[in-house]
């Protein structure tokens, strides 16, 4: 079996997002970036599925501008077999990445792929479901647990309030959570050896499709800061504010 | 042109969030009908249509709906869709896993966890966990929308919308439901609950035995952090934060939460916020209204018991 990944080049999730001056957009100008999260975990998924014999092949896939290639990098060096970057400088949203994504599955037919829930900048958190729409196939969210069986996999889910399990017929498509898996620590010489694995790049203008950006920016701002707080001295002080702010 | 807004339910009432949806909906001036997918679910179709301010209840019964599935769900909404001006839904692990299906078969982009609306196509939407807030416009003829509960007030009943039978698709089987595990407590859902406790990893084994009783004062539910979930001491459908579940109660309790981004994500627009920690350089005394330094273990029974008076 087959396995597509999908990541996303991220700024780092550490790293606190600055505004720009003119408050057009988050000001991502040097500073660091790494694989977003979600699909990280979404790629040690598909190499335990490896591990364990379950798939045969991890393809790793991004799409962006030339520098996404670190996490490509990334993916190599924890596992993946073969990387492909979709190259464009266009801002490709999730409608965009889901259509560029199917023409790839077209010609990798893979029976699962696997997909972080939303990446952590834009925080959209559809790329998985558009995927799955477009290709006609069955989709498991938020996926805590999956189990691959002869023909179909059964996909644990945190719903709100608990947990769901929904068995799906392959092809597939997963959307990892934070409980799935943690993803190992990559060893140095790894990623020694990553830096010198081929990397294929496809033009994404060359596949014809309607990628441009549908949702404009019209403003990137900071959130309103609450007005500061005051501590108090002990627990009676505290009940007698409550009992002044009216909600006890 | 009118709105169409996707309900959730638990197989018997309607979920406030989708309340929620229609008072959101309110923004466009436009017609609001809701589409109900169940199975024997004619009460909660009445439900709908006792929401005010909806006009019309589509009310698509069959069996396969008993647990309805993205799958399903995603292609009724796509057909009846087409017709309308927004699709719009609240932001809930349901309608996360419907809407974009339905974004992605009429070819339109989606506006993802909406706190406000400006304008019939312009969003305010809180990106990067919430540290920014990004103001959008999409172009699209049809806009498909979620939108962030806690943000908008719940209406009043006492609407009395008709209600009109629409036909559902055969499913698609692509997928099948198997079971769910829903943590049943009598605690209020956690996403609307008016006053939430949550505890942090330093409560450890006790943090059920510290913190219930203090919420059952309240009637309020629990809450916990990731890094307490992970460990093992609360279960993950609590977690609050920005992978977890986002909260805006009138009070807000963080116990022994030291403040990570990750975990203000989910609780920062609570409208009182009171710290108890024992530590007085921890970032969430920066966020609290009120913070009290002091041993965990001594305070929270103190202010327990401090309640009963």
């Amino acid at each position: 079996m087959k396995v597509l990944v999908a990541v996303k080049h991220v700024v780092d999730y550490n790293i606190k997002p600055r505004v720009k001056p003119d408050g057009s957009d988050v000001d991502i100008a040097g500073v660091k970036m790494g694989i977003n999260p979600f699909d990280e975990i979404a790629v040690e998924e598909a190499i335990r599925l490896k591990e364990r014999g379950v798939a045969t092949e991890v393809v790793a896939v991004t799409i962006g501008k030339a520098n996404s290639q670190d996490t490509l990098r990334h993916a190599l060096a924890m596992g993946v077999d073969k990387a492909v970057l979709i190259q464009t400088d266009v801002e490709v949203q999730p409608l965009a990445v889901a259509k560029l994504l199917k023409s790839l599955v077209e010609r990798e037919q893979p029976q699962l792929i696997i997909l972080g829930k939303q990446a952590i900048d834009d925080d959209l958190g559809q790329t998985g479901q558009m995927l799955a729409a477009l290709i006609n196939a069955g989709q498991g969210t938020f996926a805590s647990v999956i189990d691959v069986k002869a023909g179909e996999i059964e996909v644990t889910r945190e719903i709100d309030g608990g947990t769901d399990v929904v068995a799906l017929k392959l092809p597939a498509v997963v959307t990892t959570d934070l409980r799935l898996n943690e993803p190992r620590f990559i060893k140095l010489p790894n990623l020694m050896m990553a830096k010198k694995k081929p990397i294929e790049t496809i033009n994404a203008a060359d596949l014809g499709l309607d990628i441009s950006p549908r949702l404009k920016q019209l403003k990137a701002a900071d959130p309103e800061p609450r007005k500061p707080g005051i501590k108090v001295a002990n627990v009676a002080e505290l009940v007698e504010k409550l009992r002044l702010a009216e909600v006890l | 042109m009118s709105i169409l807004i996707l309900a959730e339910h638990d197989g018997k009432h309607i979920k406030q969030s989708t309340r929620q949806a229609v008072t959101a909906a309110n923004a466009w001036q436009l017609p609001i009908h809701v589409l109900v997918a169940g199975a024997q679910s004619a009460a909660i179709a009445q439900q709908a249509a006792e929401i005010a301010g909806v006009a019309k209840v589509l009310h698509a019964d069959a069996a396969q709906f008993e647990h309805p599935l993205a799958e399903d769900v995603s292609v009724l909404l796509a057909q009846l869709g087409r017709d309308y001006k927004v699709i719009l839904s609240a932001h809930t692990a349901f309608s996360k896993s419907v809407l974009p299906r339905v974004a992605a078969v009429l070819d339109v982009a989606m506006v993802s966890d909406v706190i406000s609306i400006t304008a019939p196509s312009t969003y305010v939407r809180p990106i990067y966990a919430g540290n920014v807030l990004s103001t959008v416009e999409s172009s699209d003829t049809i806009q498909v929308v979620t939108i962030r509960a806690t943000s908008f007030a719940v209406p009043a009943a006492g609407g009395n919308a008709e209600v009109v039978t629409v036909t559902a698709p055969a499913t698609s089987g692509l997928s099948r439901w198997i079971k769910e595990d829903r943590n049943v407590s009598d605690r209020p859902e956690l996403s609307s609950a008016r006053v939430v406790v949550s505890g942090g990893r330093s409560l450890a084994e006790r943090f059920d035995e510290l913190l219930a009783p203090l919420a059952h004062k309240f009637g309020g539910a629990l809450g916990a952090t990731r890094a307490c979930v992970d460990a093992g001491f609360a279960p993950n459908d609590i977690q609050v934060g920005q992978t977890g579940t986002i909260v805006a109660p009138e009070l807000y309790f963080a116990i022994g939460i030291s403040g990570a981004m990750q975990h203000l994500a989910g609780m920062k627009d609570s409208k009182i916020i009171v710290a108890i920690n024992h530590d007085p350089d921890a970032p969430i005394f920066q966020h609290a209204d009120y913070g009290l330094v002091a041993n965990l273990f001594d305070a929270v029974p103190e202010l327990t018991a401090a309640l009963n008076n």
